[in-house]
């Protein structure tokens, strides 16, 4: 344990603003990754173990998108898309065979994919650490904010994560579509009376959990080693994100894992050995005072 | 006697003529491949079965069983390498404590319902994962705990012997399993799987739901330190990876594999994974892939675990067959 650094840091201006925008990237991401997990899990009850594999992918779409074109916004949209192709066809040839059965069952079926995907980007892509570099754009001199060093790709990412985050909650709150499929999260049978092809419905949504987490992937690939298996471990992180905000809600997934993202950063400095720790304290906490996590209602 | 073949001293004869086999096993065919497999089986199946008292029996899916696993096999190894005490009471010592962690941590994680109890009991282990990582002094930290267990005979046992080992392995598995199918179908077991069919009915007939789970969370986290214990003595120390959540998905895997439904299940499932990961790695290069589709077959294709399907095959044929045979006594009888 490292008190003194950690005190030493919060005196000053200039290493506030360092670790807090660090942990601001690590949350937008894990927010990207997580808002489809709680998405997925709102409206299909189902708990997808493979979005960390879909993060990843994400990862590789762009890192070679970006190798091609050299462009990206294009590798932006490029991998999100492509990546929820991967995710429409997921759900619609295996997810949505096992609906309704054993919880255990969707598992199993999660993780043969978690195994699959990794030794496929392994085959593709190769076993060793790849990385993209920063796109042109961003090879500027950083930013200070009052003496902390900030790179502009970093307020980029946050501005665009938060860009992304509001359309989803317009999407979700505010039209027809986003209705449609809230009413879906709360009585699939009735939505399917009504005419509503949940099937179609369901793809959707999937598709959804993809795209955010290919953008995840694809806005990680700058700052990011790109690895076979780098899905695994940010599974389990928006794995209790999701939990601490609530499962299903994407409000709650956002102030989660901004608090994650600062807990990591600043923890650290303070905790070196125990940052993960730190975390699992949190959700501990969280779970014994609020079972449904911080803005969760009760479900099954 | 109401039903023979449920009675402990049936239990007890099927275990020791199992044990028997297992003991010629090594004899019959001298591998020292065949002796790790089973050493590691043991390990493993005790601490599936153990899983499976919560998942298949009490349906409190616990994704945090591994920390128990971890603790029994840090614990143990400690008390060896600190104190200089006899194999029996370090043995002894590190069961209770196993015990006192799962009642503390229990009393928190069994108020909560199916999801959310399986979250805490992650979060639980996760914590338990970050302090044998943190403490190193202790621990080992990341490196795990090295320096190999000192192993003073007792009762003519030697330890540090890979067939005595071997048999003391076997040992501890079916005693283990004799044990838990008698929990199992103990009037403690049946209370267990009233409260997992109707949890409030239970509540209603005067039981106490939150002590009887309580109960099988603290026997499911004893069972489970067993499995670490021979863990550890099998790999000379103790790695975090031991209480990491992948043993818990691996417990999960096993049950799942073998079925859940059957006794025995998760001990299949513990065959069947542990020979699919020795011939992934050892035959193909692509371990990930040929494992994932090979539990995609099993889980998209056979929808249960595998004993559960033979069990489900085997019913099958006997009410085909008894059936068919009282259509045909009916038949017989009418004028």
């Amino acid at each position: 344990m490292d008190i003194a650094a950690l005190v030493s840091c919060l005196s000053s201006p200039a290493c506030i603003v360092t670790q807090a925008t660090g942990g601001l990237i690590v949350g937008m991401l894990l927010f990207l990754v997580a808002a489809g997990l709680t998405l997925i899990f709102g409206v299909l009850k189902v708990v997808n173990f493979t979005h960390g594999s879909f993060y990843m992918l994400g990862a590789y779409f762009a890192l070679t998108i970006f190798n091609f074109t050299g462009n990206y916004t294009l590798t932006v949209f490029g991998a999100g898309v492509a990546t929820a192709l991967v995710g429409l066809v997921f759900e619609r040839v295996f997810i949505s065979r096992v609906y309704g059965q054993n919880v255990l069952m969707q598992l199993l079926v999660c993780y043969g994919f978690i195994l699959i995907f990794d030794d496929v980007v392994k085959i593709l892509w190769g076993p060793e650490f790849k990385s993209m570099g920063m796109p042109p754009a961003f090879q500027v001199p950083p930013i200070f904010i009052a003496g902390g060093v900030v790179p502009p790709f970093y307020l980029f990412l946050v501005g665009v994560t938060i860009l992304i985050g509001l359309t989803l909650w317009l999407v979700i709150d505010k039209t027809r579509l986003g209705k449609t499929v809230r009413a879906a999260a709360h009585n699939p049978n009735m939505v399917a009376a009504l005419g509503i092809n949940t099937g179609v419905l369901y793809g959707l949504v999937f598709a959804t959990g993809g795209l955010l987490a290919g953008f995840a992937g694809a806005l990680a690939a700058p700052v990011r080693s790109l690895t076979p298996g780098m899905g695994f471990s940010i599974l389990i992180e928006s794995f209790i994100v999701t939990v601490i905000g609530g499962m299903g809600s994407i409000v709650g997934a956002f102030v989660a894992a901004i608090t994650i993202g600062l807990i990591r950063s600043f923890g650290s400095l303070g905790f070196p050995l125990f940052t993960e720790g730190l975390m699992y304290v949190f959700m501990v906490v969280v779970l014994i005072a609020k079972p449904t996590g911080l803005f969760g209602r009760e479900v099954g | 006697m109401i039903n023979s073949r449920r009675s402990p001293a049936f239990d007890l004869m099927i275990g020791a003529a199992l044990f028997a086999v297992l003991a010629l096993l090594p004899l019959l065919f001298p591998s020292k491949a065949l002796v790790d497999f089973m050493i590691r089986g043991s390990a493993l199946a005790l601490f599936a079965t153990s899983l499976n008292l919560l998942v298949g029996y009490g349906g409190m899916v616990s994704f945090g069983h591994g920390m128990f696993f971890g603790l029994g096999a840090y614990s143990f190894a400690l008390l060896m390498q600190r104190t200089g005490l006899p194999i029996p009471a370090a043995f002894a010592i590190a069961l209770v404590l196993c015990a006192a962690v799962a009642l503390g941590i229990g009393v928190v994680c069994v108020r909560l319902k199916e999801l959310y109890f399986a979250f805490l009991t992650l979060a639980f282990q996760m914590l338990v994962h970050s302090l044998i990582v943190l403490w190193v002094p202790l621990t080992g930290g990341d490196q795990g705990l090295r320096g190999g267990i000192p192993r003073p005979h007792f009762l003519g046992i030697n330890l540090a012997n890979q067939s005595h080992l071997y048999l003391t392995s076997c040992a501890l598995l079916i005693i283990g399993l004799v044990l838990i199918h008698h929990i199992v179908l103990s009037p403690f077991g049946y209370t267990l799987r009233m409260i997992r069919d109707n949890a409030a009915r239970a509540s209603f007939l005067g039981v106490n739901v939150f002590r009887i789970r309580l109960i099988a969370f603290v026997l499911a986290a004893v069972f489970a330190g067993v499995g670490g214990m021979i863990m550890s003595l099998f790999v000379s120390g103790a790695y975090p990876e031991f209480a990491y959540w992948t043993i818990s998905g691996e417990g999960i895997f096993m049950i799942m594999l073998g079925g859940l439904n059957s006794f025995l299940g998760p001990t299949v499932g513990t065959v069947i994974l542990l020979v699919l990961n020795d011939f992934a790695t050892r035959f193909t290069e692509h371990y990930g892939l040929t494992l994932g589709i090979v539990i995609l077959l099993f889980a998209l294709g056979l929808r249960r675990g595998l004993l559960d399907v033979l069990i489900g095959l085997w019913r099958r044929h006997l009410t085909v067959s008894r059936s068919t045979a009282e259509a045909g006594g009916i038949s017989g009888a009418s004028p």
